[in-house]
């Protein structure tokens, strides 16, 4: 079950926060020790919006038992508005509903259940826009 | 009561899941009459949805509205009947997706429908008295209906949350609040059950209408007003019957009741009911609209506030997805997925 | 003369679901049709190529455990691990030991035993080659990644999914020949547009079998190879290299930079371009990275991967004949021994079997969706 290391990944399974080099602005998701883009190993903690869109994705037929209960979902590799790309479940939407350049949004789910006596893990999924209708 | 500082609501958020089962599907299922159901639909959780996800982006839309730190939050309570772990607090896994940990009280809260409610009164007690800033109370549920039970045509999922701070910052002020509570044992749920129970028609008039009539007629009766003197009246609402049946007794007509009335649409969120219902007349009201609301909660007790809109709402409800918008988003399911989802299939 | 690194022996045991045999019994198996083909009985080092093998049988020094059973001696052996690039990163150690002058006799197995899992379990270790945290962890398994490449490529150059279900017909064509393939008989390109989706736009025979396997070669200098043949199999040229482990950090998702990398070496060794290839060994564990792999070894331009293919130029006769005994789909991918295979049915057709006359052999195995790759340029010694 890996508890410590679910515990870990929390900042950046539950904010989506990343890091941004602090010599050359690369911005990373995850965060990185070592710039990609300039090796430097300054760096701070990093924000994203939670915003971006679909450029590829597929659906998954045969998952770990771990994610089962969740069957049929569709996994996605998304551009985020600020630039890195993510790889992430989309939820809300089947496979059949999606299209590469589709605009997404940040939620937090469910991912991994261990069982009914383990630990649930939490952490981001992407959803189509819900829009803001007022009335 | 009212608190030695005045205070009111910053921000306010709300969520409904997109799935939804007909109540004649569920007729369908168990043989009943579809011409006797009590509402037309209801809200269910996605599968990877539970009530922790669910007061996570009830927070989210409350800390957008409020324009706030989520770190100068003093509270973040959490109040459910249906959470996912017995032991492990709901609040504290929302307290840290928001960014509001480390220097927080986090809890959760529980009495059956009014869990929300009372974290609110506590929030109002926790700024008012100057400990907090600010304080988040959240109602939520992803309610469990007992197969072919009458409880399972409404029992839905949803709920709302409001960031509690200064009067002069709030969007609404809240002038009072009442608690009238006392041990009636009308629904509940032992510790090992995955169903509750309830006494039929003994959670009416002694249960639902005794609590709702004494704590709204209390509160009326410190403040010195009358059902004339509201624009919107929200009562907590298992069904449609009730809160319009409650209202006309204390003397507030049907149309001051209908905008606050999501239960006909998604259900009961339980939990979520009142506030629910309090966070769709917010999406709606004007600056000067005073509002009246009581929630229920069996066991049984009811909370009553009185509030008055500020100026403030008007640039701050629509930056967040209003309760109508997430009542449209929504897709149909049968009673077969309905049952996998709410995992009442014995694996 | 010179002081290439040269194949002596190989021996490739059958691939497929050996429910009788475990790892061990595999390796040693392999080993012992290498040691009868190279005609030496000794060696001085191993080098065991695997994946997994404490997640699938829950065995690690593989190294110890392999020289002990198969009777080599006290001699060092370490276990390689790249993903299911192990076996061609196992061999390139293995062609460093002879080449620094360490030893003179260095033995190469890889080996992989998959089927004593159930296939959730197969699926969640073989997901291990990919990034745990924020790739696996999402429930992405290793054939939705490679899915996630295609649906990309598809999009970026305009290229239909039937047209890369060639790649899994042209390695089935060799397959009847193959002794040691898993799967020996051909299939149509509509059998595999029409097998069923299993994550879209793979399907079902766009992609490589579980099985078990074991493949060995035996290595030396080329002036010792000389001393038992007039015509060593020489490895002339090795490149190996690294890429970002998840597929969201490429540079570009289409771009297998590895193999671009470790191409561009092995050729600057070998002193040859894509033109001088007579023949490739390529890693068509799913039907999108044959595509690619041609692409980034310099075969064809970004994006017509599949031209060659669809004209019949990767057929036996054709420009470049590819998979020769089956390739990863029908011969078999043990994950870990998989790059070992290679090599050993690059040396059975460098040698001459009667269908192809080959001087210069490559071969191409890739770690997970493309975070390792190796390229070996193998010649005849003449």
């Amino acid at each position: 079950m890996n508890v410590p290391r679910h515990w870990r990944e929390q900042i950046r399974r539950y904010r989506l926060v990343g890091s941004k080099c602090t010599d050359c602005g690369r911005l990373s998701f995850p965060n990185r020790a070592v710039c990609p883009k300039c090796n430097s190993r300054n760096n701070e903690n990093y924000q994203y919006v939670g915003r971006g869109k679909i450029i590829s994705f597929t659906n998954i037929n045969s998952p770990p038992k771990e994610h089962k209960y969740n069957l049929p979902f569709a996994v996605a590799l998304i551009e985020l508005m600020e630039g890195p790309v993510i790889t992430a479940q989309i939820t809300d939407a089947r496979a059949e509903e999606l299209e590469i350049g589709m605009e997404v949004e940040m939620v937090t789910r469910k991912i991994m259940e261990y069982n009914d006596d383990g630990i649930i893990c939490y952490g981001y999924k992407f959803r189509p826009i819900v829009e803001y209708a007022h009335p | 009561m009212k608190p030695n500082k005045s205070v009111g609501i910053i921000g306010y958020g709300a969520y409904v899941p997109k799935y939804r089962i007909q109540n004649t599907e569920i007729a369908r299922v168990w043989g009943n009459d579809p011409n006797l159901v009590p509402i037309r639909e209801k809200s269910v959780p996605g599968a990877d949805e539970d009530s922790v996800t669910i007061a996570i982006e009830i927070a989210r839309n409350a800390i957008i509205r409020a324009g706030i730190d989520p770190s100068d939050l003093r509270a973040v309570w959490v109040g459910s009947e249906s959470k996912p772990y017995a032991v492990k607090p709901t609040s504290t896994i929302v307290a840290e997706a928001i960014a509001a940990t480390p220097f927080v009280n986090a809890a959760d809260w529980e009495f059956a429908c009014k869990a929300g409610s009372e974290t609110i009164q506590a929030c109002i007690a926790f700024v008012g008295s100057g400990m907090a800033k600010y304080a988040l109370g959240i109602g939520v549920d992803t309610a469990q209906g007992a197969p072919s039970d009458a409880l399972e045509y409404t029992a839905a999922a949803g709920g709302a949350g409001y960031i509690i701070g200064n009067a002069k910052e709030s969007l609404a002020i809240i002038e009072a609040s009442v608690s009238y509570v006392t041990d009636t044992p009308d629904f509940w749920r032992r510790q090992h059950e995955h169903y509750p129970k309830h006494g039929n028609r003994f959670t009416g008039e002694p249960s639902y209408f005794k609590h709702v009539l004494s704590s709204s007629k209390a509160l009326m009766e410190e403040l010195g007003t009358k059902p004339e003197d509201y624009n919107y009246a929200i009562f907590h609402q298992p069904n449609r019957k009730f809160p319009i049946e409650v209202a006309k007794i204390l003397g507030f007509p049907k149309e001051k009741v209908l905008d606050g009335l999501v239960s006909p649409y998604i259900g009961n969120t339980y939990a979520g009911s009142a506030l629910l219902g309090l966070a769709a007349v917010l999406d709606k009201a004007k600056e000067g609209d005073k509002i009246f609301c009581t929630s229920y909660g069996s066991g049984a007790g009811s909370d009553s506030f009185s509030l008055e809109v500020t100026d403030k709402l008007a640039e701050r409800k629509g930056k967040a997805p209003s309760v109508k918008s997430y009542i449209e988003r929504r897709e149909e399911i049968d009673y077969a997925r309905y049952a996998r989802y709410r995992k009442k299939i014995r694996m | 003369m010179g002081d290439n690194v040269a194949v002596i022996g190989v021996g490739l045991s059958k691939v497929g679901e050996h429910w009788e045999k475990s790892l061990r019994s595999l390796a040693i198996e392999s080993i012992w049709m290498a040691f009868e083909d190279s005609g030496i009985d000794k060696v001085d080092a191993l080098y065991v190529g695997n994946m997994s093998s404490g997640s699938f049988v829950e065995q690690e020094h593989l190294g110890a455990l392999i020289a002990d059973f198969a009777g080599l001696g006290p001699i060092p052996a370490v276990k390689i691990e790249a993903a299911c690039g192990s076996g061609g990163a196992a061999f390139i150690e293995g062609y460093m030991g002879i080449k620094s002058g360490m030893y003179d006799y260095v033995l190469v197995t890889g080996v992989e035993k998959m089927t004593d899992v159930l296939p959730s379990k197969t699926t969640s270790i073989l997901a291990n080659a990919s990034d745990r945290d924020y790739e696996a962890f999402h429930g992405v398994s290793f054939v939705a990644l490679n899915a996630l490449v295609m649906k990309r490529y598809m999009h970026e150059f305009n290229v239909k999914r039937e047209e890369l279900s060639i790649f899994p017909v042209i390695s089935h064509k060799n397959a009847p020949f193959s002794k040691h393939a898993m799967y020996r008989k051909e299939i149509s390109l509509e059998a595999v547009i029409n097998s069923p989706i299993i994550a879209d736009p793979l399907t079902l025979m766009d992609c490589a079998p579980i099985c078990d396997g074991a493949a060995s070669v035996i290595l030396c200098s080329e002036k010792k190879a000389r001393e038992f043949t007039d015509i060593p199999i020489l490895v002339s040229g090795i490149g190996i290299a690294t890429d970002t482990l998840g597929v969201h950090d490429r540079k570009h998702i289409t771009t297998l930079s590895a193999a671009v990398e470790a191409s561009k070496k092995a050729y600057k060794m070998a002193e040859v371009t894509p033109k001088d290839i007579d023949i490739a060994e390529i890693h068509d564990a799913f039907s999108i990275m044959s595509a690619l792999s041609l692409e980034d070894m310099g075969f064809a331009k970004k994006g017509q991967g599949t031209k060659m293919a669809l004209e019949g130029q990767h057929y036996i006769g054709g420009e470049l004949p590819i998979n020769l005994y089956g390739g990863l789909k029908a011969r078999g991918h043990p994950v870990g021994a998989t790059g070992v295979y290679q090599i050993g049915e690059l040396v059975y057709s460098l040698r001459g079997d009667g269908r192809v006359d080959a001087e210069v052999g490559l071969a191409e195995n890739i770690g997970g969706s493309g975070a390792t790759v190796s390229v070996c340029v193998l010649e005849r010694g003449d």
